[in-house]
Order: structure tokens, then C-alpha cells, then sequence
């Protein structure tokens, strides 16, 4: 098992290093800058942290000796052209079945670099970067350079090919409340899943979108939300504009999919061809925002439950991990070793991570866990980390 | 020739632009800030967004007046004249 864990923080990259059975941190990367994703890719060992600048810009940070130094990457940008149609959130009287005015369009900038995902061996340069907003970013060198997946870009749900001119469907991506920090309202790319048979093969998820997914290596895409129910909109059972919060594979049965979404845990047994609700609100497990799938047993998976979308915190005051290991049928909810009292914790969509039998989650309260016996009992690795966004085993 | 004026934050991110004193040919406020990116390359990707606008959250000014035209950076900067780039503080 992997004797390192990256997080991403609001002060910078913490890496904890497993020495003598026990956990210490190195000190801090990037000091005092927030980084919203830090993960090692595990085909060269390359640490990677997404930085989230708030006067800079989103910026890539690489080192290639283990996290003793760390080099600037090129930032990634979109291309001449690359436009959206401007969301805005909805306001109180919001009318779903008002006529569609005329699109409002803005040139597209990278807001956030949201999430990193590595290509399979067979394509050792191959990097992912999912943004807000809403971009798929491909490198093909090791990050050295960066291209938009403008298939994806163009996609009918969102628009059409606004590079060739006005929009041809109107745009069914609404936005995530993530970006509103950065003063717009747009979708986000949060998941990146590639499918370790077939590098062709990828699932992504929006928010807020959905899941989509490409067999041609990103030529094409396909919304893959049959089964999702979106019970705060007026057709829950619409194609689009699902609120996946994180969406996770196994690597050793990829057709096994899980997503802690907004309204709920789902689960595909089919690679997202069909969704099921598999939540169980009277144990607690429904709202949340993380999710982590074993690597061997598909049916087996974690989340960390919270109070639904009004509050976004712990349940009841008390940390909690629930796990199933039959898809989500039934589930097991675990305390021991966690606050049980006075803990108003909640942990983000990449908070949260899985390693043989170990798991680790972090808070935005600076709360770190770790568990050895898959979930069962956990230790505290500290209390007074920074926010939390991020947790990788490395 | 025009003088350019830093927040020291920038000097992280390229140290060598510290402890000197940086002058450019004057120009436009995009030619300045170009001029600057040829002496520490990559310094226009954390000021400039990818169309050259400055970002949302940096402030620009020549001598004591904010730069008027944040998209296309076309106010010219007299050859005494002194630029400054600095954090637009929002709060906190």
C-alpha cells in the first residue's frame, strides 16, 4: 500500500509520509496559496497540485523528485474562440417553461483546474484536466503542453460549435455554485474517469451536467444519465443537469460506477449505461459530496455522509463513514475513532480516498482521518491542517 | 524609459525581477507588460487572462491612475512615466 498522501489545501500541498507505522507531514508546498487538487501519478511518480490562485490565475505546479522542488507548468488556456453560453443562477421566480431568450455568449478563461487524471500505461504522457469552466484538457507530453477537447466543447447539449458561430441547441449545462467564487456561473469538470481496458474509453462528470462518456477516445461524447433522479427540478428525470458531486470507477471492474451525487448515492453496474438510487437516508447516507470505489470489488464502495444540501455539514454533530460492499443495497455506517460530538465537518468531492485497505478523508475544518481496516476504525492524522479539499494516496 | 513597479507577491513566481529596477520602452500598456514577459517569460499568464485581458482581480495603473482599458491594455505610458501591477484587494 502507498505510504504517502497528498492533500490539497486552502495554505498549500501538505504531503504525509508513513514511516515506523506512523504518519508525519513534510512541511508545507506552495505555502499560502490554495490548491484544490494534489495527486502523484502513479506510472512515474510526478506530483502534481492544481493551484487556485486568487489574483494570478489557475496555475500547474509538477515536480518530478518526489515534491523536493516543484516546477511552474504552462498555464492552460483556451483557444481563440472558445465560447459559452452564459448561465446565470436562478433567481426566485424563475420560470422553467419561459420561452429561451437569445443565448449570451463570453469568451471562455480558465477559472479553476478542478481535477487531474493520468492516461493508462499504454499512453505514458496522457494527462486530464477537467476545469471550470467546463473544459477537458488533454497533454500528450506530460503537461509540458495542453489542448481542449473541443468535442466535448461543442457538445450539442451545450450550445453546438460556437468556434464555427451562433448556437445550433440550446445550452442544457447549468452551473455550479463552485464557480461563484470566481463571479460566474458555470459548469465544472470534477471526474475523470479513464477505463484502464481501453484508454479510448472515458466517463467525465459536470457539474452541473451530468456524466458523459467517450468510446473514441474523445471524438464523440454521450450523456450517460438514464436513472439519475434530479429531485429539485421539474422533470428529475431529465437528460441533463444532473449535480454528481464525485464520480469514481474500480479499476479492477471498471463497469462498476458510483457517484455521490446531490440527490443521493447512485450506482452502475453497466459502465453508466443505467443508474440506480442506492441511498439509504435512514442511516444517513444520501447528501454528501466524495466517493471511493475499492480497486478489486466493484460492489464495495465509501462515502462520508452529511446534512443534505440546506447545511453541508456533519450529521447530528458526528463524523461518520458509511460503507457497502453489495452495490449499495445495504450499508454499514462506522464512528469509531471519529468525533462524535460538537463536529460540524464536511468534506469536499476529492476529500476522500481509498488504497488497498487504507482510507483517509479530510475536512475544510482541517480534520484529517486515516482507517487501516477498510473504513472500520479511524485514527486522526491532525486537526489543524488547513481547509481540506483534497486527499490522494500517493 | 517608462519604470515598472511590482507587488512583491510577483517576485515569488520570478525572483529575478527582485531587488532591480526594471524599465522597458514605453508604449502601450500591453507593449509594458510584453516587455516584462521577455525579461521573466511566463509573467503575462498571471496577470493577462488567455485574451490578453488583465485578470479579474489585478489592478494596473500608470503613475497614480488605474488603466482605463482593462481588455485591450491600449492607454499609453508616457517614457517618465512609472507602471504599477498589484493585487485588487476585494476584502479580507
Amino acid at each position: 500500500m502507498p505510504n504517502m498522501i497528498l492533500l490539497g489545501t486552502r495554505k498549500g500541498t501538505v504531503i504525509l509520509e508513513r514511516s515506523n507505522s506512523t504518519w508525519k507531514p513534510r512541511p508545507i508546498e506552495h505555502a499560502g496559496i490554495p490548491v484544490c487538487y494534489a495527486a502523484r501519478d502513479p506510472r512515474d511518480g510526478t506530483l502534481w497540485a492544481s493551484l487556485d490562485h486568487g489574483h494570478w490565475g489557475p496555475k500547474l505546479s509538477r515536480s518530478r523528485d518526489g515534491g523536493a522542488t516543484w516546477d511552474a507548468v504552462l498555464s492552460l488556456k483556451y483557444p481563440e474562440g472558445a465560447r459559452y453560453i452564459v448561465k446565470y443562477l436562478p433567481t426566485p421566480d424563475f420560470d422553467p417553461d419561459a420561452p429561451v431568450g437569445q443565448p449570451e455568449y463570453r469568451d471562455a478563461i480558465v477559472y479553476k483546474i478542478w481535477n487531474l487524471a493520468f492516461g493508462n500505461a499504454d499512453q505514458p504522457g496522457r494527462i486530464y484536466a477537467g476545469t471550470i469552466p467546463g473544459g477537458l484538457f488533454v497533454s500528450d507530453d506530460g503537461g509540458d503542453s495542453w489542448t481542449l477537447n473541443t468535442p466535448l466543447w461543442n457538445h450539442e447539449s451545450r450550445g453546438g460549435d460556437l468556434f464555427a458561430g451562433e448556437a445550433s441547441s440550446e445550452n442544457r449545462w447549468g452551473g455550479t455554485p463552485a464557480s461563484i467564487d470566481y463571479g460566474v456561473f458555470e459548469p465544472g469538470i470534477h471526474s475523470i474517469i479513464v477505463d484502464p481496458r481501453n484508454s479510448q474509453h472515458l466517463h467525465i462528470a459536470v457539474s452541473s451536467a451530468g456524466v458523459l462518456e467517450t468510446s473514441d477516445g474523445g471524438l464523440t461524447w454521450t450523456g450517460r444519465n438514464r436513472g439519475m433522479l434530479n429531485d429539485y427540478m421539474p422533470n428529475p428525470e431529465s437528460d441533463w443537469g444532473h449535480d454528481p458531486h464525485f464520480v469514481a470507477g474500480c479499476p479492477a471492474q471498471p463497469d462498476c460506477l458510483w457517484q455521490q451525487n446531490h440527490c443521493g448515492v447512485f450506482y452502475s453496474a453497466d459502465g453508466a449505461q443505467n443508474w440506480k438510487k442506492v441511498s439509504l437516508p435512514d442511516a444517513g447516507v444520501h447528501f454528501g459530496f466524495p466517493i471511493a470505489v475499492d480497486a478489486k470489488e466493484g460492489r464495495t464502495a465509501w462515502v462520508v455522509p452529511a446534512v443534505s444540501d440546506a447545511a453541508r455539514m456533519a450529521i447530528d454533530g458526528g463524523l461518520c463513514v458509511a460503507r457497502t460492499t453489495d452495490g449499495g443495497q445495504s450499508w454499514r455506517v462506522f464512528r469509531n475513532g471519529l468525533p462524535q460530538a460538537a463536529a460540524y465537518d464536511i468534506v469536499l468531492r476529492h476529500g476522500l480516498d481509498v488504497a488497498g485497505d487504507r482510507l483517509c478523508f479530510g475536512s475544510t475544518t482541517g480534520n484529517v482521518y486515516l482507517s487501516e481496516d477498510r473504513g472500520e476504525t479511524w485514527q486522526t492524522l491532525g486537526h489543524n491542517f488547513p481547509p481540506v479539499y483534497s486527499v490522494r494516496f500517493g | 524609459m517608462p519604470t515598472v513597479e511590482l507587488t512583491r507577491h510577483l517576485y515569488r513566481f520570478f525572483p529575478s525581477l527582485e531587488n532591480r529596477t526594471i524599465r522597458v520602452p514605453a508604449g502601450s500598456v500591453a507593449d509594458i507588460v510584453q516587455a516584462v514577459n521577455e525579461i521573466a517569460p511566463g509573467f503575462t499568464d498571471y496577470v493577462l487572462d488567455e485574451h490578453g485581458a488583465l485578470r479579474r482581480h489585478v489592478n494596473l495603473s500608470i503613475n497614480d491612475s488605474i488603466v482605463i482599458d482593462r481588455k485591450t491594455l491600449s492607454d499609453r505610458v508616457p517614457e517618465d512615466g512609472t507602471v504599477y501591477i498589484f493585487q485588487a484587494l476585494s476584502g479580507g
